[in-house]
């Protein structure tokens, strides 16, 4: 390139993973400080954190939320094994082999989990899905899935969080907890922020909670309604029908236990904002209803911009579960649930989902990426996933890891790794790594893995016959 | 050192002049060479074309093929790819889904399959741009880069506004380096604005956008003149306010006029041809001829047409209006994606049908187009896809304008109305091959600016497909014998032999360094990301090549 770089402070830009400034052997005693450092625990993606490093240890996570500093301070350097296969310690190198050996033997392998990891490493992992002929399913299935059945259903009227910081004048926060689930969520985009149309900040804004109880997040909003429990549904087509100008009677009050001079109140205020927001979390997506209930409240949203403008957004969770849904999608045409073993994609949630597959006892291996299902799926899927040789890449030694076959320990995304993650609102931001693991990163370990598999795939004559003569793509 | 040789081929170069001639054409490391001139010269393989038609690669200019918007229609519409046939995973290549949208393997698959080596997204938000190249880094084989939104960026308006011509183009230069993006892109100019702060629409290029005082006029002016200064390889690329609307044709024409002499390409220019009310579908027409008339005379205008094919498809934009206003007309699912101060975004399916008045005459519309440009290296083939349809519906295009009675055939079935209503059916001109390679390749490689591409001359990149000659034209263009991608044959007889990766075009022109104190002080008293965190790192492209400015 003959031109310039934009300059110092603007282009430099996030470069290879590699981007650490030192590594950890170097500089086991000195001080550095990273900034603008990405924190991937919550969905919020946080790209402002100022890291300080002592030797391979956070010792200091400016700007940091109390989840961020516990993510930050608990991901240091652990003395294991590069990996465990059957239990036993082994090095990566033999790990891989075994690795590869049990997914190209599978005959109904599930890979499951990447909602933790890069979308880099995500990216790998649906090609070795896409490779072996298997499901490839995230976390988003057992968090909101729901909103993205949803979202197939009536569509989605949404917005990037700049836009909530700049222009939202009414915020209404549904089934989530914000205060202590995405801290720094009010802070930084939802409340606190004056904007560029909202110069004054919170006083420029309305917020209403609804949720079953009165959680911390209560006390940072100007209404609260609670809700009947597994009545999300009920509330929202009320305040579809008051959009619409229906009448409704007081007999609303038993069905949501909300009055409906409030519902009335609300709808008013909601009438008058010049931008509006709903931010819907879990407690929405896994009640009664589930889908259904994110489908009301995205059909509410869009009601709303027959008045004025009103944007929905599901909270997501996971540090990259956003990334993991663009991922899979850009691949294979589906966000989720993605079955790959007749040789191109097909999608059924509840029967390509990893929760489901493996409840039924379908699944013959799995390789899970930074997931811990056997701490949260049912009892018959943990059963059937612990009967199953499996492939598990963590940090940590998770329930998942202690049953894998072969059992990786990584280095950590967004703290010894570089990359990418897809913030709540599919922003993707760099990650800049504050320092060195002597563990491979999930990118390194799955990219062995792949090679391994294709090495073998391209050496085997076999395969020419049974699979070129179907393809083609005209 | 590689070397091809195509050898005895019906040589289609319009670049180059070449009408038809036999002849061979030579391949070393990527790139078409002279042909040796001692006797009995040898490449280390040789393709027999004796007989075919022998094109440089096909070059896409206007397409959605990645990004947050085309993504988001993928996860938005799975019943679109249930029905369709997908691309089947093998020994070498991914699978994927097609449909209006396909995956983002199965794109580059297709393009291939079709003969098309090059293609270009008309649409990425600045903060989307990371996104877009992780996607264009997973559709293989084609070459490819993407165009920057700035029509609604409120920097962009803030320096117009405060009449800074300096800051605008130091600004735009700044955000092509930051995206590693490859062209500037206005959609509906101040319109989206509009849309983002409260609900409306710009309805005319002299509307106000409140807050920054500015109008789609000076917008439009602005970019046009700050692209032409920084000697960009494309110039401004223009989907002008009020798409779609009967009646837009004065939008258009004052958009044009607005330029005053700078260059500009007027892409999907089929949607903004209407006549009518725009309070009344029914009264619906076209207003081609005198557009196609302002266009044959003056010569700092392209355009790229949008052609409407009558299927399922889905409107995919950056013109967030636009979303509403379909959802509204269709009553179908609705996705709507504003981003912090720089675009919107609107996605709706749809489908086009021969029997609806409207959809007929847009389809109409669209060939009046391409027929009364008089100089095809003005007019690039698109179907602004999957807006008007797949770029996968290219060869029955091709086949529409080579055969005018394969036209008339589907006049004849939509409304009675629509002859009437525009002059499709009084023009007999037929494209030629020569003419078809022009709008197919060469034409829009040269609007590109891309030297290297579109045709098969020395320095060219090695990019060729050949054509089975074939009396049904349609088959011949969906079917290529062969397809050369730098040299490698990448598809025989249909199949896909070679999965290359293709690279990422994009720019990065010069500019005032100075600037990038204003503008990063804008930034952080308005993003919600950190301004070290925006710009693309050059590892997110792979094999990328900066073109250069002039």
């Amino acid at each position: 390139m003959s031109t310039p770089e934009p300059s110092n402070t603007a282009a430099s830009a996030p470069t290879a993973p590699t981007a650490a400034t030192a590594s950890s052997s170097e500089s086991s005693s000195e001080l550095r400080v990273i900034e603008d450092a990405t924190c991937t625990f919550c969905g919020c993606v946080c790209d402002d954190m100022e890291l300080t490093v002592e030797g391979n240890r956070i010792t200091k996570a400016k700007n940091a939320c109390v989840l961020g500093k516990a993510w930050f301070f608990n991901h240091h350097i652990e003395d294991r094994p590069e990996a465990l296969i059957d239990g036993e310690p082994a090095g990566y190198d033999a790990a891989m082999d075994r690795a590869a050996e049990i997914l190209l033997s599978a005959k109904f392998p599930l890979t499951y989990g990447l909602s933790d990891s890069t979308s880099e490493a995500q990216r790998v992992a649906v090609a070795i899905t896409d490779w072996i002929g298997g499901i490839v399913d995230t976390t988003t299935s057992v968090c909101h899935g729901p909103s993205g059945i949803a979202f197939q259903g009536v569509g989605e009227v949404t917005c990037s969080l700049g836009e909530v910081k700049n222009r939202a004048d009414y915020v209404i926060f549904w089934g989530g907890n914000p205060a202590e689930s995405h801290p720094r969520h009010f802070t930084k985009y939802s409340l606190m922020p004056k904007g560029e149309f909202v110069p004054r900040g919170r006083k420029d804004r309305t917020a209403v909670l609804i949720d079953v109880r009165k959680t911390k997040s209560a006390k940072a909003a100007d209404h609260f309604l609670q809700v009947k429990p597994r009545r999300d549904f009920e509330l929202a087509w009320a305040l579809r029908a008051l959009a619409h100008g229906l009448e409704l009677d007081e007999s609303i009050e038993e069905t949501t236990g909300i009055k409906l001079e409030k519902l009335h109140e609300i709808m008013d205020g909601m009438k008058r904002a010049k931008f509006g927001v709903i931010l819907f979390g879990m407690g929405v997506t896994m009640t009664r209803g589930k889908h259904l209930n994110s489908e009301a409240i995205l059909a509410l949203t869009r009601d709303m911009n027959q008045h004025t403008r009103w944007n929905a957004k599901p909270m997501r969770g996971h540090g990259n579960v956003t990334g993991a849904d663009n991922v899979v999608t850009w691949s294979t045409g589906y966000p989720f649930g993605v079955h790959l073993g007749s040789g191109f994609p097909r999608f059924n949630p509840g029967e390509f989902t990893a929760s489901d597959v493996l409840a039924r006892g379908e699944a013959d291996a799995a390789l899970i990426i930074a997931s811990d299902p056997m701490s949260n799926f049912s009892q018959p899927a943990r059963d059937h996933l612990a009967s199953i040789p499996s492939v598990v890449l963590d940090p940590k030694l998770t329930d998942t890891a202690r049953t894998a076959a072969v059992a990786f320990t990584v280095s950590t995304y967004g703290i010894n790794t570089g990359g990418t993650v897809y913030r709540m609102d599919d922003v993707p931001i760099p990650l800049r790594p504050a320092f060195e693991s002597p563990f491979k990163s999930d990118l390194e370990i799955l990219r062995g893995i792949e090679s391994r598999i294709r090495k073998i795939q391209l050496a085997d004559v076999s395969l020419d016959k049974s699979d070129e003569t179907a393809a083609g793509v005209a | 050192m590689s070397s091809l040789r195509i050898t005895g081929g019906t040589i289609y170069d319009p670049a180059n002049g070449v009408d038809g001639q036999v002849g061979d054409i030579w391949i070393v490391d990527g790139c078409v060479v002279e042909s040796p001139s001692e006797e009995g010269a040898k490449a280390d393989r040789t393709l027999d074309a004796t007989g075919l038609v022998v094109m440089p690669g096909g070059v896409d200019m206007h397409c959605h093929i990645a990004g947050p918007k085309v993504n988001t229609a993928r996860k938005m519409i799975p019943e679109d790819k249930r029905t369709a046939d997908p691309v089947v995973r093998t020994r070498l290549t991914r699978s994927g889904t097609v449909g209006s949208v396909p995956s983002t393997f199965a794109t580059g698959y297709l393009y291939a399959g079709m003969g098309y080596t090059t293609a270009m997204d008309a649409a990425v938000p600045p903060l989307g741009a990371r996104h877009a190249h992780e996607e264009l880094e997973d559709t293989p084989i084609i070459d490819k880069g993407f165009y920057v939104l700035m029509g609604n960026n409120h920097y962009v308006m803030k320096q117009i506004a405060a009449d800074e011509p300096g800051l605008l183009k130091a600004y735009i230069a700044w955000l092509l380096h930051s995206t590693k993006g490859f062209a500037a892109k206005l959609v509906n100019p101040g319109g989206v604005e509009i849309w983002k702060s409260g609900g409306g629409n710009a309805r005319g290029i002299d509307d106000t956008v409140e807050h920054f005082g500015v109008t789609p006029r000076q917008i439009i002016r602005g970019v046009a003149a700050a692209v032409d200064e920084l000697g960009l390889p494309h110039p401004v690329h223009i989907h002008c306010n009020n798409l779609g609307m009967p009646g837009n044709h004065a939008t258009t024409m004052e958009t044009m006029t607005s330029l005053e002499g700078h260059r500009a390409h007027m892409t999907h220019i089929q949607f903004h041809s209407y006549d009518g009310d725009p309070d009344d579908q029914s009264t619906f027409g076209s207003r081609v001829s005198e557009l196609a008339a302002y266009v044959n005379t003056h010569d700092n205008l392209t355009v790229d047409v949008g052609q409407v094919m009558f299927a399922r498809t889905t409107s995919m934009t950056g013109d967030g209006p636009l979303g509403y206003f379909l959802h509204q007309v269709t009553g179908r699912k609705w996705f709507s994606g504003d981003i912090e101060m720089e675009a919107g975004c609107g996605i709706v399916p749809i489908v086009y049908k021969q029997k609806s008045l409207v959809h007929a005459l847009q389809w109409a519309i669209g060939l009046e187009w391409y027929l009364l440009v008089d100089d095809p290296w003005r007019i690039a083939m698109s179907t602004d896809h999957p807006n008007g349809g797949s770029f996968l519906a290219y060869p029955e295009i091709i086949s529409l304008l080579m055969d005018r009675e394969l036209r008339r055939e589907v006049l004849a079935g939509a409304p009675r109305a629509v002859a009437d209503r525009c002059t499709l059916k009084e023009l007999d001109r037929e494209y030629s091959l020569y003419e078809i390679a022009i709008i197919t390749r060469a034409g829009p490689a040269r609007m590109l600016g891309l030297s290297h591409k579109g045709h098969l001359g020395p320095g060219a990149d090695g990019d060729v497909t050949m054509y089975s000659p074939d009396d049904d034209i349609q088959r011949m263009f969906e079917l290529p014998r062969y397809v050369v991608s730098r040299g490698e044959v990448v598809v025989d007889d249909a199949q896909i032999v070679q999965d290359t990766r293709g690279r990422t075009l994009h720019v990065a022109p010069d500019f005032d360094l100075d600037a990038v104190d204003d503008i990063q002080a804008w930034f952080e008293s308005t993003y919600s990301i950190q301004f070290r965190n925006y710009p693309v790192g050059d590892h997110y492209l792979l094999d990328p090549l900066v073109v250069p400015t002039s």
